[in-house]
């Protein structure tokens, strides 16, 4: 995996030509500029699909709730109501904005962009293909955790800014629980890490395979529960049913959010929705295989070496299959968290402590114990592969 | 994988600009379209239509504090564990794993050490029971005939 899309795209020899042609029509080595371009453009690029994803997360939330409860949903708005989203982001700009009275004015503006930076940071590290991902770091998850932390803060100070009731104890609420869930979704992550021998999504996604008894979800019986254990505390994190008490609206008005209105709720909410995106996608580049494609057709040389496409051609084929296969996998999980809302009840807040300190946080600790030993034990094999060896290679798993 | 340079870093900066960018013109946009009209009604907090009483920024329950310091705990501790995490296959390979599995069960020991502990302090419970023993209902009895 490359270790960023402009490490990908100079492999081409047509970039590295642009390059020379745009240096000798500007007259100075524009490589550096070319970089910068490259990432500002992928960078747009992802941000405007990401709030295509936020906006059609809305609608499918919506809908999906509309089929459980036998309604209709949304259905005016442009075919099959799809362009609801737009005319509801139109409605919020024209909205006024009020300012609580008694609020901090400063802390207020800041709330809404603390989240957009926390959630739009972390798209950084996203796996879309192998060769698509804007910048493979080599702390990749580590830089994820932290940086999504940010939303924590600003839930907290969009609940203490607005100095009313309902934000306060919504904030209270959603920073007590998003530090809590934090705990046993790093232990779980530290597991993955553990196996895969590197913290960069690049480390995590190509150590897995295409099929599923090759991914990490099914490496051994351990991971399996650390799936579940993520996916909780993920659902904890985002602050989404059955956990949604820092916006809980039977109790709380609106929660951390009461008090916002217009252009800075829509900004709260796309931040939301994105940010439920980017941990599916993590789920799925961490145990699911990411953007991994069966029969290793997404490297494209299958395309290059027996239908005899241009290098460039089928090497793009490879990476549309990658993001095929990661999108699926993401939207699919996205797909299970919009059902697990409109399935479950709320819990209530001390259930959620109890759920998370009493249960959540010990399993991971035992997985993690579990998956230490089991690397050290079989080197790094998946159950697959041992049993192979113990069956005298009768089972033909493994890579 | 290559040798680093800061240039990976370069789109953690442009998205964050990005998502300030994106706040300044969306509140702009919204600026020169929405409607002002500002009226002391309007700015009260919400309160379910009741004039609202002193302020919301008071003394709070003393459960989230706890909740964050044994956070903080649990927070550094796994922030601690992740470089070995991240070496620890390249060790088993060479043969030297037992010395990070050691050092990884002593991290891990503390943390469930510290959960023990919190547990049996009764910090993980949200809402704690304050009903007295039999023996210190006795004592204070006999504090109230001494007196």
């Amino acid at each position: 995996m490359s270790p960023s899309i402009n490490d990908y795209l100079n492999q081409f020899e047509a970039h590295r030509k642009a390059i020379g042609f745009i240096s000798e029509v500007l007259g100075f080595d524009a490589s550096g500029l070319v970089t910068f371009l490259v990432f500002a453009v992928a960078s747009f690029l992802v941000v405007n699909v990401m709030a295509l994803v936020g906006g059609l997360g809305t609608y499918a939330e919506r809908k999906i709730s509309a089929d459980i409860q036998l309604r209709q949903g949304p259905n005016r708005v442009g075919p099959y109501g799809l362009l609801q989203f737009l005319a509801d982001g139109v409605k919020m700009l024209m909205k006024e904005d009020i300012f609580p009275a008694q609020a901090d004015r400063t802390l207020f503006n800041l709330a809404p962009l603390l989240a957009l930076i926390g959630v739009f940071a972390t798209l950084a590290v996203l796996p879309f293909s192998s060769g698509f991902t804007l910048t493979n770091l080599n702390i990749g998850v580590f830089y994820l955790i932290g940086v999504s932390s940010l939303v924590g803060v600003a839930v907290f100070l969009g609940g203490y800014s607005a100095n009313s009731k309902w934000s306060m104890l919504g904030g209270m609420r959603g920073a007590s629980q998003i530090i809590s869930y934090e705990v046993p979704v790093t232990i779980t992550i530290l597991s993955i890490v553990l196996i895969s021998g590197g913290m960069s999504f690049g480390s995590f996604v190509e150590t897995q395979g295409g099929f599923p008894h090759q991914w990490y979800i099914l490496h051994n019986p351990f991971t399996f529960i650390a799936f579940f254990v993520f996916f909780i505390g993920m659902l904890a994190e985002t602050n989404r049913a059955p956990f949604d008490l820092p916006e809980a609206e039977s109790e709380l008005v609106s929660g951390y959010h009461t008090e916002y209105t217009g252009m800075r709720f829509g900004l709260f909410a796309l931040a939301e929705y994105i940010e439920v995106f980017v941990l599916c996608g993590v789920a799925a580049a961490a145990f699911l295989g990411g953007y991994k494609v069966p029969f290793d057709l997404g490297n494209g040389v299958v395309f290059v070496e027996k239908l005899g496409l241009p290098a460039i051609i089928g090497k793009n084929i490879g990476q549309l299959l990658q993001m095929g296969s990661f999108l699926t996998k993401t939207l699919f999980l996205y797909y299970v968290v919009i059902w697990v809302r409109w399935t479950f009840p709320r819990i209530r807040v001390d259930q959620v402590m109890t759920i998370c300190w009493k249960y959540l946080t010990p399993i991971a600790l035992f997985n993690l114990v579990g998956i230490t030993l089991w690397v050290f034990a079989f080197d790094g094999q998946s159950i697959w592969e041992v049993l192979s060896h113990l069956g005298g290679g009768a089972h033909g798993g493994g890579h | 994988m290559t040798s680093y340079t800061l240039d990976v870093y370069m789109p953690v900066i442009i998205l964050m600009a990005l998502a300030v960018g994106l706040v300044v013109v969306a509140v702009f946009v919204a600026q020169v379209l929405r409607p002002f009209k500002p009226s002391a009604l309007k700015e009260q907090a919400y309160e379910c239509g009741e004039d609202p009483v002193g302020t919301a920024w008071s003394n709070f329950n003393v459960r989230f504090y706890v909740v964050s310091l044994v956070f903080i705990v649990f927070d550094v501790e796994g922030a601690l564990m992740f470089p070995v995490a991240a070496i620890f296959r390249k060790f088993v390979a060479i043969g030297e794993g037992a010395v990070l599995v050691g050092s990884l069960l002593v991290f891990i020991s503390v943390l469930v050490f510290g959960i023990i502990y919190c547990w049996s302090k009764g910090d993980l419970d949200w809402v704690r029971s304050f009903q007295l023993s039999e023996d210190q209902v006795n004592q204070l009895k006999g504090i109230e005939e001494k007196a």
